[in-house]
């Protein structure tokens, strides 16, 4: 071994290797940056000409919207926020937010009575929240669903414990919004199971007036149904009863919102394997004790995330209320920029108001994407 | 399969059971039930009409459809056919139907273009431009469309007046206006040359068609891109010159307090398109995203192992397994456009909800107002799902 001479060079091959380059970073801030950003020279063009225009339109927004803006005014002179919207350097006037933030989210409630509609929004925020954690999935969750829409009821309306009456029409704002999604997703999901359930019915008369109801309704836009609601079915009741507009509104949104739901829930019958019905069967069960422990539980299960994105679609849906005059959460800001002092600021309002619904639907959007990843949890290797 | 046909096992029927008259035959129950729930609808509509009928005596409403050939009485802004207010209630009601389709069909067109894009964008490596797709998407979805169409409304009015317009480009104004475009003086050749193009793209089609055919019984593929230029440009060109070749600009022009020629888009139009096309698009991007990545990356790489070109594999391997995925969704968010077209009424652009409120205000025909809208909607809502259903099982998987 040891005769073995250490430095045995065969031509063309260096004698020592010269120190290599340590290989590029692929952990970091610096790499991730040139995979995500600069990885060719379109990319990088890509991320310079957005770059540029992120900037230039992010610094004239938070000039627009923080450094220039105007934030409150006296006794409703708007002459400088007029000065300042017609200026070079415009700003935001939200000044009329200041002013009509309780206007806007309360509407015409007795205004030292605002306690009241503010706790009902708690509520209604609340319950959704409960509704939302999977340990109140139980029957008991009906209970505190029952309770906490009576507690909105007496907060509303008043007239027993001392809170003095309100009567519906002085009803606005957030409140009247919560109440339509809320009463009409109550009302509309028992309505939807079942309509999904006739649908498949081996029941053909059954079918066909389920397939009819929903096939119907979602063909129309549902404006025609709130004008049907409005309009129409005065004419369709005997003469002297009257129902309130709010309610034949809340009508028309949970026959709309009954149609859409039931074929969310029609899916998720369809996808439940052949061999739950039929092992369901062969225990001897009757058709509802098959439906109510077996088919149901599994088939609702499968589609929450979709039933939260009809949820959220028809919680703004309830906003075209405004067409037919009722004051909601959108007609309540747009009524604020009717008084001419405030005119021309509905640019500030409606930002406002779409965070509140953003705030909500983006909530609820990603509540459904969570849950789908949790669902789908044991599906994923 | 002569065997199975064959087999007396399989010609067998299950016992014809009697029909008990009792409870416990599941098939009385069904029929109880049927006429049962079936009597009640029809009761519950019978009370309904006849409270409808009486309610329309009590009020001297007279019902039918004599009021369409009535004089309207009505200003509607824009209207694709003639229309003055001495014309018939049909008649305005027939200039807010094609007042909707004209919206919903540019808002499909438009919406499918840019929400691709931005699925698309949402897909890129680009980290910047897949992030601000994704804000896109979930500040468009999370705000109510009218809300939107409120908004876009007061920036389009609070856009100086005409003499101040804003001018992006030679003959583009914006203001409180509209939008004015320039716009070709129209003539007799342009429309030979439309019908031209239309003629040059079903030629077209039926060319490839046949192309198909042929390639099918050879194995040759045939070049169809040549023809297909010819069809669809050179025709209407050729047309074009007969007719004069005519290259008139109508320019829009400021003569006094507004604008005169060119092309104008109302206000209350454009709001309306761009409310409903982004917030579509933010949907459409959804599903376009979902589409692509449904596409197993295999099939790429075998499509490649194959030695296919990148433009091919998108075209025959990828695109159709995509579109199956796509086009159901796709379905029903051109029907919810559509639909949407009729919260027009809120911003004052007069499609057939507007049209139709209007004519059931004036002439207090309620039940016939309704019953339009409902039937307009239903019809268009039942075409395009029809159409879509047609395509769908053309391109859908075939399986033995």
């Amino acid at each position: 071994m040891s005769d073995i001479p250490l430095t045995t060079s065969v031509a063309g091959v260096p004698e020592a290797a010269a120190p290599r380059q340590p290989p590029a970073l692929t952990t970091g801030p610096a790499a991730w940056l040139r995979a995500n950003l600069f990885s060719s020279w379109l990319n990088t063009a890509v991320t310079l000409v957005l770059g540029y225009f992120i900037v230039r339109y992010a610094i004239s927004f938070v000039d627009w919207a923080f450094i220039n803006a105007i934030w409150s005014v006296e006794n409703n002179q708007t002459q400088a926020c007029r000065a300042l919207k017609a200026s070079a350097d415009p700003g935001a006037c939200w000044a009329v937010i200041t002013e009509k933030h309780r206007f806007i989210l309360f509407g015409t409630y007795p205004y030292e009575e605002h306690w009241r509609p503010a706790i009902v929004c708690l509520l209604f925020t609340g319950l959704y929240i409960v509704s939302a954690m999977r340990r109140f999935w139980r029957w008991e969750l009906a209970i505190i669903w029952a309770v906490t829409l009576i507690t909105i009821g007496i907060l509303m309306w008043g007239g027993v414990f001392g809170l003095s009456y309100v009567p519906q029409e002085r009803w606005g704002g957030l409140p009247i919004t919560l109440i339509l999604a809320t009463f009409g997703l109550a009302f509309a999901f028992p309505l939807a199971i079942l309509v999904a359930l006739g649908r498949r019915s081996s029941m053909p008369a059954i079918r066909v007036l389920c397939i009819a109801y929903v096939e119907l309704i979602r063909g129309v836009p549902l404006i025609s149904l709130l004008f049907m609601a409005s309009v129409m079915f005065p004419l369709f009741l005997p003469e002297g009863l009257n129902i309130d507009k709010l309610l034949r509104a809340q009508v028309a949104v949970i026959l709309f919102a009954g149609a859409y739901l039931a074929e969310v829930v029609r899916g998720g019958l369809q996808a439940l394997p052949k061999g739950q019905y039929e092992a369901a069967e062969a225990l001897g069960l009757s058709y509802w004790q098959k439906t109510g422990f077996i088919i149901l539980p599994q088939a609702l299960r499968l589609v929450i995330p979709p039933l939260v994105n009809t949820f959220i679609g028809f919680f703004k849906d309830t906003s075209l209320v405004l067409i037919i005059g009722i004051f909601d959460l959108l007609t309540a800001g747009k009524t604020a920029i009717v008084e001419p002092a405030w005119q021309g600021f509905g640019v500030e309002v409606y930002i406002a108001i779409s965070v509140i619904y953003f705030i909500y639907c983006f909530a609820m959007s990603r509540y459904s994407q969570n849950l789908e990843a949790e669902l789908n949890r044991h599906r994923v290797r | 399969m002569s065997q199975t046909a064959t087999d007396p096992r399989h010609l067998r029927t299950p016992p014809k059971r009697q029909l008990r008259l009792s409870w416990a035959d599941e098939r009385v129950r069904a029929i109880v039930w049927q006429v049962l729930i079936v009597g009640a609808v029809i009761g519950v509509i019978w009370w309904l009409v006849r409270n409808t009928q009486h309610n329309l005596e009590v009020r001297r409403i007279a019902t039918g459809f004599g009021f369409l050939q009535r004089e309207a009485g009505l200003p509607i802004g824009e209207a694709l056919i003639e229309y003055t207010p001495a014309s018939t209630y049909l008649r305005a009601l027939t200039v807010g139907v094609l007042n909707t389709l004209k919206v919903a069909v540019i808002g499909i067109v438009l919406a499918t273009i840019f929400g691709t894009l931005i699925g698309i964008a949402r897909l890129s490596r680009n980290w910047l431009l897949s992030k601000i797709a994704a804000v896109y998407v979930e500040l468009i979805r999370d705000v109510p469309l009218l809300l939107q169409l409120l908004f876009w409304y007061t920036i389009l009015q609070s856009l100086p007046g005409p003499r101040q317009a804003l001018n992006p480009a030679a003959g583009v104004f914006l203001s409180n206006r509209g939008l004015k475009l320039p716009f070709l003086d129209w003539q007799p050749a342009h429309s030979w040359a439309l019908l031209a193009f239309v003629v040059g793209c079903v030629a077209t089609w039926l060319f490839a068609k046949a192309m198909r055919r042929r390639q099918m019984q050879d194995g040759q593929p045939r070049r169809i891109w040549p023809a297909a230029l010819g069809f669809m440009l050179g025709l209407p060109l050729v047309v074009w010159l007969a007719g004069g070749a005519p290259t008139a600009i109508d320019w829009p022009e400021l003569r006094g307090f507004n604008f005169r020629g060119g092309m104008t888009v109302t206000p209350e139009y454009f709001a309306l398109l761009i409310g409903l096309t982004t917030y579509t698009a933010g949907f459409i991007a959804e599903i376009v995203r979902a589409g692509i990545l449904a596409v197993p990356h295999g099939q790429w790489e075998a499509a490649q192992a194959l030695g296919l070109r990148s433009g091919t594999v998108l075209r025959q391997i990828v695109l159709p397994q995509a579109l199956r995925v796509i086009v159901p969704p796709m379905t029903s968010q051109y029907l919810n456009l559509t639909k949407n077209s009729s919260l027009a009424v809120a911003i004052g652009y007069q499609d057939i909800v507007s049209i139709a409120n209007t004519t059931l205000n004036q002439t207090g025909q309620a039940i016939e107002g309704i019953a339009i809208i409902m039937l307009v909607y239903l019809s268009i809502s039942l075409s395009i799902s029809f159409f879509m259903n047609w395509y769908n099982s053309r391109i859908a998987l075939v399986e033995r």
